[in-house]
């Protein structure tokens, strides 16, 4: 017999009786004042402008452009209010995301009045949107264990690569969705692969303490194996590509459980710096784009290692009361784009020259790094004891702010690729998103029923996609910040996840060995 | 011993040659020439045999000493053999303990829990079949009938036991073959002291066999050992404590037992 749903109670029915209130825009709504300011740069266009009240987003973006000058081509922008009371002493105030138009989501919940004037920050969206994908292209068998780790090649999203527990990482071409090289050499788990920033190599670390290198066009190793690690790697980080000395290769940088992190130079294969601060097994390392590595470790701390003064620790961030288990910088996207974008492709990147490159990585850097005109790096750590801490290293050891509210330990955060939002993926099978520049929480996706591994970011900071032990991946609008799709397939804990840089496809593996494509 | 042992029993009565150690290492230095000699003599199908056993031993030594430098150098060669346990790193340091390993694994420890229980000395015993317990014993006035059987094994009968009327008794238990007290001994302080049966727990023969209270090697029996001065964790005097039997009583004419601690 089936479940007969109770009828609705005395509450309820009021409830249903009332006059629903609808998203109207009142017609006798008073213009308003309004001012544009770049996110960026700071700076101000056009001053002071009156506006109708209920003006809407599309008509924000339509007036801009033209204040602008680029009717022909015009730009999508994001608009937020800088709601700054008086006697908020920071410089910066809180920012208010308007959506559908400025009534319904300023004035109407009494944040501002229409006697206010209205700063409007605005935040130039990416020009190409990413379709959210919908389904699971091919399941490619091959890897004879568990899926570790997977990532997209920055230059082409037609090549991906995969780490296994069968001591193997594994090259697949996504257009044909068929293994392209098996890259052998491990004699254990690899745990970590990266591709360059300039795309011609890849790293893989692996449980037999090991380093590899590898080229990415004919998938044979460059080398032998890069040994120093007295204990298994547990992250890699290659070097920005707008840092690297011309006529140099990238270096790489990894973390090991033995509480090292060591720099390698990836043409000589040799061990360049070694940093041993850590007390503990290091979990997390990033390589800043202002030459500054950041070490996560299980000691509790997070150092900064100043690579330009020889390796020299700059910073100890202190704060955390258990492991730190992951760490961001507001621009990793960028940093392992490098000088591609999303168009690139096999061809296009060919073309490219590695000074052309550099510039390309340079100019798309400082485009996220800048904030109201300065370069500042963020960073967000995410922890064991259930929170996590925004920092700005550069300008002080204490914490910008602290992080709560999940309920069990935090596992993977990342900064959107514009550096606006941070999404954390949590134990406690949820994932919440907080703002990018203040650390202020946003929301939180709710919906896996089981802890949440990782997450992936879309190249247009519109999408997230989060893998989990639920078997399930799922696809979150930000903007809605509601499910978008749900992508069921794999038949067991899904481990890693990535999406590639132009968006089409997302690949995950995990326990059921096998590596799935999905795409749009 | 058997009849074809009389090197073994002649060395056992007379002792070795008094150089018997020099010749058997004399012997064994001479073994690489002996094996050379065999090499170059040995003719037809021995020939074929012994190549084939030399051949075999050297290609292990030969694989061992491979491995035994490779580990040297470069740790192990071949890629480690996949258990299917492999784990991502942000897993690794975790006791992220399977559901379904845990459940299996909580089982076996309750099994294992279980049968520590029960665990006793004697853990088998020599299974007896019915004919070798019970006689029959032929009735009637020209002995025809065979409805009454007597026990022919040891038994324990509790005190102030009266037999039935002989006319209806069916199962004997011999007096003679009555035991009230057994010799048991503390496994742990290695003493014997002869203390009185209160009861026999179980027969592991056959619940039968308890019920009739027969004696048998490895029946758990109640012993009384007031007389021990064992004195339980809360203070007070132990006053029944189980014992297994460890010899066959009607072999031995008496109850030998370990006390179960």
């Amino acid at each position: 017999m089936a479940t007969v749903i109770p009828p609705p109670s005395k509450k309820q029915k009021k409830e249903a009786q009332k006059v629903q209130e609808v998203n109207l825009i009142p017609d006798d709504l008073p213009n308003v004042l309004i001012k544009f300011q770049a996110s960026d740069t700071g700076e101000s266009v056009g001053g002071s402008i009156r506006v109708p009240g209920g003006i809407t987003e599309k008509q924000l973006e339509e007036l801009l452009n033209q204040l602008h000058g680029d009717i022909d081509e015009p730009v999508p922008y994001t608009f937020a209010l800088l709601n700054k009371t008086i006697d908020d002493k920071s410089e910066t105030g809180s920012l208010v995301d308007i959506k559908d138009n400025l009534y319904s989501s300023v004035l109407q919940p009494g944040i501002k009045t229409t006697e206010d004037f209205l700063t409007l920050v605005y935040t130039p969206r990416a020009v190409f949107k990413v379709k959210a994908i919908t389904r699971s292209n091919a399941a490619i068998a091959g890897h004879g264990s568990t899926i570790l780790c997977c990532q997209f090649a920055p230059n082409d999203s037609g090549r991906m690569c995969s780490g296994a527990g069968d001591s193997t990482a594994r090259i697949w071409d996504c257009n044909t969705q068929t293994p392209l090289y098996t890259l052998s050499g491990h004699t254990n788990w690899v745990l970590c692969v990266a591709y360059s920033p300039c795309g011609t190599m890849i790293a893989t670390g692996s449980m037999d303490n090991t380093v590899r290198l590898w080229d990415t066009d004919t998938g044979k190793p460059l080398g032998k194996a890069l040994t120093g690690h007295s204990k298994w790697v547990s992250s890699l980080t290659w070097e920005p590509l707008h840092l690297v000395k011309p006529g140099e290769k990238p270096r790489l940088a990894t973390s090991s459980k033995d509480g090292t992190v060591k720099v390698w130079d990836s043409t000589r294969r040799v061990c360049l710096l070694t940093m041993s601060g850590h007390t503990n097994a290091v979990s997390c390392v990033k390589w800043s784009g202002s030459n500054i590595i950041y070490s996560a470790s299980h000691d509790k701390t997070i150092k900064a290692w100043d690579i330009s003064a020889q390796g020299k620790c700059i910073q100890t961030l202190k704060s955390h009361a258990h492991w730190v288990n992951h760490l961001s910088i507001s621009t990793d996207y960028v940093l392992r784009k490098g000088g591609f974008d999303h168009t690139s492709t096999k061809v296009s990147s060919k073309k490219l020259s590695m000074e052309e490159l550099r510039a390309k990585a340079l100019e798309q850097y400082e485009k996220v790094a800048k904030v109201g005109g300065v370069i500042s790096e963020r960073l967000v750590t995410a922890s064991d004891d259930f929170t996590m801490y925004f920092w700005e290293p550069l300008k002080s050891s204490k914490p910008v702010c602290r992080m709560t509210g999940h309920q069990k330990l935090v596992n993977h955060v990342s900064f959107s690729p514009d550096g606006r939002y941070i999404v954390s993926s949590s134990f406690d099978n949820s994932i919440k998103i907080w703002d990018g520049l203040k650390g202020v929480f946003v929301g939180t996706l709710r919906g896996h029923v089981a802890p949440v591994y990782q997450t992936a970011w879309s190249a247009d900071n519109r999408l997230l996609v989060s893998c989990s032990k639920d078997t399930t991946l799922k696809v979150w609008d930000i903007r809605t910040r509601k499910l978008s799709v749900d992508l069921p397939g794999h038949s067991d804990e899904v481990y890693a996840v990535d999406w590639s840089m132009d968006g089409k496809r997302v690949a995950s593996g995990g326990k059921d060995k096998m590596v799935r494509l999905w795409s749009h | 011993m058997p009849q074809n042992e009389y090197i073994e029993q002649h060395i056992k009565q007379h002792g070795r040659r008094l150089d018997h150690e020099e010749r058997k290492r004399k012997k064994e230095a001479r073994e690489g020439h002996r094996i050379a000699k065999d090499a170059q003599t040995l003719k037809g199908w021995r020939a074929k045999q012994f190549a084939k056993k030399r051949y075999s031993e050297k290609v292990a030594m030969k694989k061992k000493i491979k491995a035994h430098q490779e580990s040297k150098v470069n740790g192990p060669a071949t890629p480690k053999e996949d258990d299917g346990e492999a784990l991502p790193t942000y897993l690794l340091d975790r006791q992220t303990n399977n559901t379904a390993k845990a459940i299996s694994s909580s089982i076996k420890q309750k099994r294992l829990e279980k049968a520590d229980k029960f665990s006793v000395p004697l853990p088998k015993v020599r299974g007896i079949s019915e004919e070798e317990m019970f006689k029959v014993i032929k009735t009637g006035k020209s002995k025809h009938k065979s409805w009454k059987r007597m026990i022919t094994k040891h038994t324990f009968v509790g005190e102030g036991f009266t037999r039935r009327p002989v006319k209806m008794e069916r199962i004997i238990r011999p007096a003679a073959l009555r035991q009230k007290k057994a010799n048991v001994t503390h496994p742990e302080l290695g003493v014997t002291v002869f203390l009185p049966i209160l009861g026999v727990k179980k027969n592991p023969q056959s619940p039968m066999y308890t019920q009739l209270g027969v004696l048998t090697k490895g029946t758990i029996i109640e012993v009384n050992v007031s007389e021990l001065g064992l004195v339980t964790a809360g203070g007070k005097v132990v006053w029944g404590k189980y014992a297994q039997i460890t010899n066959e009583p009607d072999r031995d004419g008496c109850v030998n037992a370990v006390l179960l601690v």
